[in-house]
Formats: structure tokens, sequence, C-alpha cells
């Protein structure tokens, strides 16, 4: 067990600098460095603020506040599924706020947060820019109009289960 | 001959099913064996009734919509393919669909017409002629065009597109720098997102145009993450115009040169700001920068800099190709040319209305929203996004005008038109814009860091019933409040939000006693 993380742990080290080195060379390169190692990794570990900061000619400080300051850029490995749902005005005037208690009562969790079998993550977003059809929701990369507590519940069951079986209370 | 099935990839189309639509309309097509090519198209922008798809007819093309996988049958039985019209989703010529019809599209004349990324079938719709013409001007004569045609920046500030890159002309500089501010975070707003994934060639033509204005040779867009599709769409889009030699060295065979990159933001509202969004792009922390230097002056990586919206750029090729007078001659006042409107929230004909400034937002809801989809009262409505006044019905009579929202103490913005029904609590509303401050603030200027979270927690002492004796030193507080974020903030993310704050509370004041958290 602690072999397979420390080999982990060694395989992301290596990610890490590969991305480094092919996007080190660019201006304002760290924005698109944290994209790549959040993309590859689907966070930004730890262990990647000092070799990006000594590759970059930054202090660790420098990059650790890039990290926290945009929400994009998660500092814990997320659940297989994030949720962001919109609170902004246009999802709220068609009911985001009571879909946002439906989300948080049935997956367990509250924003930030990740269910206890590390399927889902829930998110706060503003806005998609789908605001023709609120409210509206995104999971992995796909957008989701007009919700609904009912609509919520199906799409859970029908998407394809992570590692262990998808159970919605 | 096959027939032509047009289908829209679109965010707000994909999540209202159009891309199983699609799928599914080959594989019946295939079984029943007729020969239907899908063409994957813009939007329309007629939201409520996507999936929209539409088909050729001798008088042009014909719509249905909203078409979902259920009435595919229906209709391959009646043979929309063929243009008939009998069945119940028909709406008709497209372009008579009265939503349609009675907009002033100049900005997106092509919306739902061509494909993304076909540049052949941009071409053969007026693209690059605004370039070509370009090409055979000054620096100068180029932007005297955009200074003729009164264009105003249209992400919000509303500062004439022209007067900025005179400035940015007129600096001496080894390096100038376009950068496309495509940081759509207003609520109620989709336009930039539409161009970015609908028409992306106006938009890297536009910054083209923009570049030998200025004399800049590089161009940055900056995509919001939020964006998925537009951020895939757009990477294309710049590929495909790079081989064909719309961007690169020697732009179309000239001797000028014109680099555009794509950046990812990365979910900070703040980076919409101007100058937060240039320290986003020189990879920090999206801290707003104190004016002067103006970016113009000095911008990007200490360089006279061109940072412009989304829908401003992409209004660059027509004002060029059909000249400024021809833009001009819409609007009213000093608006000129037309604002891409977005209908949005609690309304059932919810889209895209591009229209000449000058219309009344109540003539707006009127023609093309329809009433409320909950088919309840319409009660307040917010335009310009977050940062928007919150308008009661006596001010819906106000005309669409930069000048004439600001002497009413709102804002036009971006365009954003949300609409909200008699369900809502605006002093809810009211806690929430500071909320979203308190969360969005980029934390540089104490009036906007503090004074947010201060503002959230005057709200909830003047909602608490035990405090309903000091409701009026509260509320006189709150006013204070708004006054210092609106005098001491640097940027307009402290320096507006008392915006909806104040006009939430002044006119639906009577909600404070409902408020239920």
């Amino acid at each position: 067990m602690c072999k397979s993380v420390a080999q982990d742990d060694d395989q992301n080290i290596q990610l890490i600098l590969d991305t480094i080195a092919a996007l080190k060379d660019q201006p304002g390169a760290l924005l698109p460095i944290l994209h790549k190692i959040q993309d590859t990794l689907s966070f930004v570990p730890e262990t990647a603020i000092p070799l990006v900061a000594e590759a970059l000619n930054l202090s660790r400080a420098d990059v650790h506040g890039v990290v926290s300051f945009y929400h994009h850029f998660r500092q814990t490995k997320p659940g297989a599924y994030v949720i962001q749902l919109c609170r902004a005005e246009s999802c709220q005037s068609m009911g985001a706020k009571a879909l946002e208690q439906h989300a948080r009562q049935t997956l367990g969790i509250d924003y930030h947060q990740t269910t206890t079998d590390g399927q889902f993550t829930l998110e706060p977003v503003y806005c998609l820019g789908n605001c023709a059809c609120s409210p509206s929701i995104r999971v992995a990369d796909e957008i989701y109009s007009d919700m609904n507590a009912q609509k919520f519940d199906e799409l859970l069951q029908n998407l394809p289960s992570g590692s262990t079986k998808v159970e919605v209370l | 001959m096959s027939i032509n099935v047009y289908v829209p990839r679109d965010t707000t189309a994909n999540a209202r099913g159009a891309n199983e639509v699609a799928l599914l309309i080959e594989q019946i097509a295939s079984q029943q064996g007729v020969d239907i090519n899908v063409v994957r198209t813009s939007s329309r922008g007629l939201y409520w009734l996507e999936p929209l798809i539409e088909v050729d007819t001798k008088k042009g093309r014909v719509a249905f919509g909203p078409v979902s996988t259920a009435a595919l049958n229906t209709l391959f039985e009646q043979q929309f393919y063929a243009g008939q019209d009998e069945h119940e989703l028909c709406q008709g010529l497209t372009e008579e669909i009265p939503f349609l019809k009675n907009q002033q599209r100049l900005t997106f004349v092509r919306a739902g017409i061509t494909e993304p990324l076909n540049l052949e079938d941009y071409r053969a719709h007026d693209g690059f002629k605004g370039l070509q013409n370009a090409l055979k001007m000054s620096s100068q004569q180029i932007v005297d065009q955009i200074k003729g045609s009164g264009l105003r920046g249209r992400g919000g500030a509303a500062f004439p597109t022209g007067i900025k890159w005179q400035t940015v002309l007129d600096m001496p500089a080894e390096q100038k720098y376009i950068v496309c501010n495509a940081d759509e975070g207003d609520s109620g707003t989709f336009s930039d997102r539409m161009i970015l994934e609908g028409d992306p060639f106006v938009l890297i033509e536009g910054m083209c145009i923009a570049g030998l204005a200025v004399g800049a040779t590089q161009g940055y867009i900056y995509i919001r993450s939020e964006y998925p599709l537009a951020n895939e769409v757009f990477a294309l889009a710049i590929e495909l115009a790079q081989n064909a030699g719309y961007l690169g060295n020697n732009l179309c065979g000239s001797d000028k040169d014109f680099h555009l990159e794509l950046r990812m933001g990365a979910g900070a509202y703040i980076c919409g700001e101007e100058t937060s969004l240039l320290e986003s792009l020189e990879g920090k922390r999206g801290m707003v920068r104190v004016k002067p230097p103006l970016p113009a002056i000095e911008g990007l990586f200490g360089q006279p800099t061109v940072v412009n919206n989304v829908i401003s750029l992409a209004s660059v090729p027509i004002i060029l190709h059909q000249g400024a007078d021809a833009y001009e001659h819409y609007g009213l006042g000093r608006s000129r040319g037309t604002l891409p409107l977005q209908l949005t929230g609690n309304i059932k004909q919810a889209g895209l209305v591009e229209l000449a400034f000058g219309s009344t937002l109540r003539e707006v809801l009127e023609t093309f929203g329809l009433g409320t989809r909950t088919e309840k009262k319409m009660r307040a409505i917010q335009v310009g996004g977050p940062l928007g006044a919150y308008l009661p019905e006596s001010l819906w009579d106000l005309p669409l005008d930069y000048e004439a929202f600001a002497e009413a103490g709102a804002v036009l913005g971006h365009g954003g038109i949300v609409v909200f029904d008699d369900s809502i609590n605006m002093t809810e509303m009211a806690r929430y814009a500071m909320e979203f401050c308190a969360i969005e603030s980029c934390g540089k200027c104490t009036p906007c860091r503090i004074g947010s979270t201060r503002g959230v927690e005057l709200i909830d002492k003047i909602i608490d019933p035990l405090q309903l004796l000091q409701r009026e030193e509260h509320l006189h507080l709150l006013d204070e409040l708004c006054d210092t974020l609106e005098d001491g903030s640097l940027c307009a993310m402290g320096g507006m939000t008392p915006f909806p704050v104040r006009s939430a509370i002044k006119y639906f004041s009577e909600d404070m006693d409902k408020f239920n958290g």
C-alpha cells in the first residue's frame, strides 16, 4: 500500500516536471502550468508548489498565493464527479436556492466537500453562461439546464459510476 | 443530393439536448435510407426553442423547435426534412419568427446560419471583408473608422473604443498588445459565449484589425474556465485561422504580423476587470491595479495594451466592411450601433436580442419576453449583471441607452437582463449582492474587502425581528457603508455593489419583513 502511494507520488512529480518543462518559457506561464497540472491530476498537489516556484523563479508563497486566489484551482483530490451548482442571479430567479438545498441534502455534503464514497464533490459556481435556461449545473464539462430536484436525482443516477457504486440517499 | 438539417452546437442548445438530437437524426436517417447531412451550426439565440433544428426550403430555412429526441419519430413520419410544415413543432420560416424578425442583427448576423469552424462558410457570409479593407488602410484610417462608428466598449464600461485605440496607437513602444476580455462573468449574459462558440472567426478578424490599427503584433484572449465548449471551439478556430494565413506572420500575404494566443481564466469574477485580467495573464493573482496608468499606456507586461470585450472586437469587422456611417446610423444619442441584449432568468422567451440602442426595457420585455416562465407577475429586473441595479416596474420605461440608465442610477453593462417574478425576496438579493462581493473581491482595497462582509452582517441585522427597533439606525449605516464602497473602492466590484443593494432596499423595502433566510 505504502509502496504504491510512493509510486503514485513519483509519477505525479514526473508529470509535474514534464508540464513545467513544456510550458515554463511562455510569458505569464504560471496559470497555464497550474491548469495543465490540474487537468492531468484533477488537483494541484502540495508537492507541485516548490517545483513550480523554482522553475519560474518565484517564491513558494507567490505560487501558493495564486493557487489559493483562483476558485478553479483545487489543492485536494476531488470526487469522481465535480458538481458545480450555479448560485448567480439568473439561476436564483428560477429556484436555484431550492435546488442547492436539495443537492446538499441528497449528497449529505456542503460546498467544497466530497461524499464519503469519493463519488461527488459539490462546488458553487457563479454563472455558466446558460442563463436562458436556468437553473444550470455543470458536471465535468457538461452543462445541464432547467434543473430541478427530480432532474438532479435522475442525472446522478445516470452518471456512469466511478470506482465505487453510486448510492444516492 | 443529400438534405441539410441544421442543428446548433452551443452550450445552451447542447444543455437542452442538441447533441442527442443530432445523433439520433443521423441514426434514423440511415435506418430509413434518407440522405441527410447534419450540419452543426451556431445557435440563433432563440433559446427557449432549443434544440431548434432547421431545413432548407425554396423560401428559406424552416425551423422546428424545441425538438426532443422523442419528437423525432413523428418529425420523420411527416418528412420534416423535406420542409413539410404540418408538424406541431414547426415554427415556420426561421427569419419570420417574430423574436428574430424584430431584431437588428449586425454583430450576430451569422448566428445560427454558419458552421462555427468552417472558414469557407465564414468567407461566404462576408467573413474577412473588414480585414481586407483594413489591410488597405493606414493605422490612423482604421482608428478613424472606429471613432466615426461611435462604438463604445460593450463589456460594461462603455468607453469609446476609438479613443482607446488612438491612445495605444500614439504610444511609442517596441511591443504592443491586443487583449480580448472574454471573462464574461455577469449572471444573465452569454453573448460573448455565443461569439466564442458560434462565430469565432469574427472575433479573430476583429482582433487582427485592432492589431493593425494600433501596431500590435501579439494578441491574447482570456476565456473563462466556466466555458468549456467556448475554450474548445476557440482553440480550434485559432489553429484554423493560422493555417489559412489569417493569423501569424504576413497576414493574408501582407507584410503585417499578428499572433494570437488563448489563455484560460480560473474562476475569478474579478478578472473581468481589465487590470486584474492583465495581472492574471502575467501569471499573478488577479489583483486590481491602481489607475493611472491606464492599460493603454502601461498594460500587459508594462506595454501599451488595448483591452476590449468580445462584443466590441466582434463588432469591428462589420464596421470596417460596411463603413463607420452604416454602423453609426443605428442608435440613440451617444449610444451608437446595436447592443446584444440577453433576456434571461424567469422569462418565457429567453435568448439573444440584438437591437439598436433606444428601445425601452418594457418594449423589449413585451415584444420578446412574453411574460414569466412561472406565469406569475414580473416584479424586478436586474439589468447589467450582478453589479447592476434592480429595477421596479416604474423604471421599465427607461430607454436602453448608456446615459439614460446612468441618470436613473442604473447600468446597461454588458446587456444582461434578468427577470424575477413576485416570489422573489429582494432583501435576500441585496444580501446576496454583498455576499457575492465578499466572495469575489480581490482584496486589494479595504472598502470592498471588508465593507462587503460588514454589508452582509448589517443586512442580517436589518432583517432580524429582535433588532426591529434599531432597523432605522442599521439602514442608515448601510447607506453610509454603500457611500464608502462607492467612493473608496479601486474598481467597479466594490464601487458598484451598492447599485443592486441600494435599489433592492429602496424600491422593495416591504421585503425586509418577509425575509426567511
